[in-house]
Parts: structure tokens; sequence; C-alpha cells
């Protein structure tokens, strides 16, 4: 319940993310009102809503970056399986469980090997056979394998805007996390690299949840089991994908889907 | 123009050619009706002619509707309408079909005069454009109180489908050397329009799932 706390506290997470009452502000704006949604392990839930609905601010509670923006206060109840997130659990080993991938390609300026390794390294994993089957099976993972394993000790920057968006979610997988939030991460690519990124959304929640926040309604509905819509820091509705693109429940939805919101 | 104007404006002409269709087959069943109890032989044959205007309104609302589906991906109630549309035109066109069916039994109906006076299946013909013409509207109108008034009408169809086959039964039984051929004629004319009050109440049931996101069959 209690907020920016850093003491840690050793709580397996799991793979569920329930949210009770949760409010946010930055400074005195709020831009989260009094959210409660449970995200379901193992599938993929979508966020949508227009530019400045809350959607990302939610995402990013759920590895608490938002920690990192001045003036951000959070109420409320976020836990991922028992995991109370904003209560005694360590940031770091938060965010190795629930991995990022933002909406511009980031991948750092070093080799595809030592993007996928930096993760491992950091959480103490030395030896070269370990790191060399964690690349492998990252990239495998992210059905990047058989690009890039002629590529490995090549500089990243030089992929594809494509290459370098799945190249972090590789990375984002290398530690194993439980959880992935994607942040529009297909708005800046071609229809190739966007169709490559949802294939692997759906191939990872054999054992991952992922949340994305997306503007695109057809990717909504193509890849997400749930889609939860946002409207001025309130969620408006949350259900089954197919549910709220057949049949929506609030007229806000309808709406906002249609494209006659506003 | 805006995505969503012009989107609206193509699901009005998707409905207007919708309205033209459905207005051309019901005026086939009562053609069809009218040549029953005149026993217009000509009248009978020259409906068929009319089934190919149909078969093109069905393609060409098809093709609006596919149109509609890639350029503008309709979600939600739009979906619904666009999805729902490209249904009902199956079972308009199978109106169509029918009313031609009826006219070529028509056509072909053996002997010089009726066996018996055509009440009941005449009142099958009247139910059958007023249950076409109200499912269409139903969709149209956005009215789910009338697409439940057209399923209920149904069972009045029904009601009279067995009591002419009765009476028909009855005819043969008496004289089945005299009476056979035309009651079975008789027979299959009912039985085309209890098929349009079947396809009549589909399209009911397409109205209500445009309205409410479920389809249910009654």
């Amino acid at each position: 319940m209690a907020k920016n706390k850093t003491a840690s506290q050793s709580v397996a997470f799991g793979q569920n993310i329930s949210v009770k009452n949760a409010n946010l502000w930055y400074g005195d704006f709020q831009a989260i009102k009094n959210i409660s949604m449970e995200i379901p392990e193992r599938q993929v839930t979508a966020f949508i809503g227009p530019s400045g609905c809350g959607k990302s601010t939610l995402l990013k509670c759920f590895n608490r970056m938002n920690d990192l923006v001045d003036g951000c206060r959070v109420e409320g109840e976020f836990r991922i399986g028992d995991a109370d997130i904003y209560g005694k659990t360590d940031v770091n080993d938060l965010r190795r469980n629930v991995g990022m991938v933002f909406q511009k390609p980031n991948p750092f300026p070093m080799s595809v090997y030592d993007n996928i390794a930096y993760g491992p390294r950091t959480f103490g994993i030395r030896k070269r056979s370990e790191l060399d089957h964690i690349v492998e099976t990252s990239l495998k993972q992210a059905a990047m394998w058989e690009e890039l394993k002629d590529r490995l000790n090549k500089s990243a920057l030089g992929l594809s805007g494509g290459q370098q968006q799945r190249l972090c979610i590789a990375r984002a997988l290398a530690v194993a996390p439980k959880i992935i939030l994607m942040d529009e991460p297909t708005s800046a690519l071609d229809p190739i690299s966007t169709g490559k990124i949802e294939e692997l959304c759906d191939e990872l929640t054999k054992s991952t949840t992922i949340v994305i926040v997306t503007h695109n309604m057809q990717q909504a509905t193509r890849i997400s089991h749930k889609t939860g819509f946002f409207l001025l820091g309130e969620l408006v509705e949350f259900g089954n994908t197919d549910d709220i693109f057949t049949s929506p429940v609030d007229v806000r939805t309808e709406r906002y889907i249609t494209g006659r919101f506003g | 123009m805006s995505a969503r104007k012009q989107f609206e404006e193509e699901l009005e002409e998707l409905k207007t050619e919708l309205v033209e269709m459905c207005r051309l087959t019901a005026d086939m069943i009562a053609n069809a009706t009218a040549a029953l109890v005149t026993f217009d032989r000509e009248l009978g044959k020259s409906i068929g002619e009319l089934d190919k205007r149909v078969d093109e309104y069905e393609m060409d609302i098809e093709k609006r509707c596919m149109r509609i589906m890639i350029r503008q991906q309709p979600v939600a109630k739009d979906f619904r309408e666009v999805s729902t549309a490209l249904k009902m035109i199956t079972d308009i066109e199978r109106f169509g079909d029918q009313a031609s069916d009826i006219g070529d039994l028509v056509y072909t109906m053996p002997g010089d005069s009726y066996i018996k006076k055509l009440t009941h299946i005449t009142a099958m013909g009247e139910l059958a454009v007023r249950m076409v013409k109200e499912s269409v509207n139903s969709f149209i109108r956005n009215d789910e109180v009338l697409a439940d008034e057209v399923i209920a009408l149904d069972d009045q169809m029904d009601d009279l489908f067995v009591t002419v086959q009765d009476e028909l039964i009855e005819l043969i039984r008496l004289d089945g050397k005299s009476n056979g051929d035309q009651a079975i004629t008789l027979m299959m004319v009912a039985k085309y329009l209890e098929r349009i009050g079947d396809h009549a109440v589909n399209v009911a049931e397409w109205t209500k799932y445009n309205e409410t996101g479920v389809h249910q069959k009654f």
C-alpha cells in the first residue's frame, strides 16, 4: 500500500498483476484515477486510449519506472502475484522480473552479444558458457538467432529498426522476466517488422505475461486477449478483446474505437 | 472528407441498396402469390427474370461490404452493421429464389383450375411479404422490437403451413388420382412460403445481433 519504499523483501513474483484503487499524481495533476484491474498471467493485455489518458503511466507503475519522475506520487495497491511492488520490494529485483520495451528501439551502443549479456552480467553471471547459452536462447526466443548468429560481435546499432526492437525484446528476455511491458513497441516499425513482433508476443505468452500499450486498434484486436480502454486517467472498460471490439458496453469505448471520439 | 464521414456515407449507400433489394424481393413474393391466386401462368413465369437483378444486388452489396471491411476496418457497432448486412443478403437472395420457384410452379401447375379454394396458402403469401418487409425494416431502423415481432410471426406461418398440409393430404386421401399432381405442387408452394418465413426470421435474428452483439437462434 505504501509508496516508493526501497527496503527489499524476498517475495516470489507471480505472473498476474492486480491493481486496486490506484491513483497517481505528477505534482498537482492526477494522471491515474482510482483504477482497479486484474491482468491475467501468460496472456496479452492491451491498453488503448487517446494520448494523455494514463495508459503508459499505469504501465510504468508495474515496474516502478515512475519512481524516476520528479513529483510523482502513487497510491493504491499494485501486486505481481503476491508481491506488493510498492511495498517492501527490491526495485532491481522487480525490474528483473518485469522487463520493458519502449516505443523507440534503444539498443546499447555495443555488440549484439553484449546487449543480450548486459542484464545477466549485471545480475552476476560471468561464466562465458552460461552467457553464450543465455544469448542463444534469448535470440531464439525472439526468433532472431538465425539472422544474427553470425553477427553477434557486430554493433547492434547497425541493425534495422525492426531488428533493433526485437533485439531489445531479446535483451529483456535474457533475464527471464515473468512479465514484459511494451509501450507502443511497433509504432516506428514497418508492417513486416510489426508482424514479427506481434507473432513474437503470441509465442512469448507460453511463458510470459505481456502488457502492451498501443494506438493501433487492429494490433490490439490481433494480438491481445484482454483490452482496457482508458480515458482522462480512468479505466473506462476492461474485458475480453473480442467483446470490447464487437460489443463494447460503454458508449465512450464505442465512440473511441469507431473513430467518433470528440 | 473525414474518414468517419466517408464511412457513414458508404454505410448509408449500403443500406439504401439493401432496401432496394428487399423491395424487389417483396414485390416478387407478392407477384408470385398474385400469380398463384389468379392462376396466371405468364405472371408466374415472369418472376424468374427478376431473380437475375436480385443476384446482381447481392453481388454488389457483398462487394460494398468487403470494401468497407478492407478500407475502414470497422469495429464495434460499425463492424456489426457491416457483418449483419453481409449475412442478411444471403437470406434476402433466397427470398428471390423462392419467389422465382413459386412462379415456376404456378407456370407448370397441373390442371386448369384449383382443386380447392386457396385460403390459407394465400394468407401464407401475404404473411411472407409482411415478414420480408418488416425483417429488413427492423435492420434499417435499428428496431429490435420489430425484429421480435417478425420472429413471433413465424409461428403463424408454421401453423398455416400445417393447415395447408392437412388440407392437401385430405384431398389426396379423397381422390388421389384426380388431386394428387396439383396437391403436391401446391404443397411445394406452401413449403417455399414457409421457408421464406424462416429466412425472414434469420434476418430478424441478425438485426438483434446488430443491436445487442449477441447472435441467438430462435
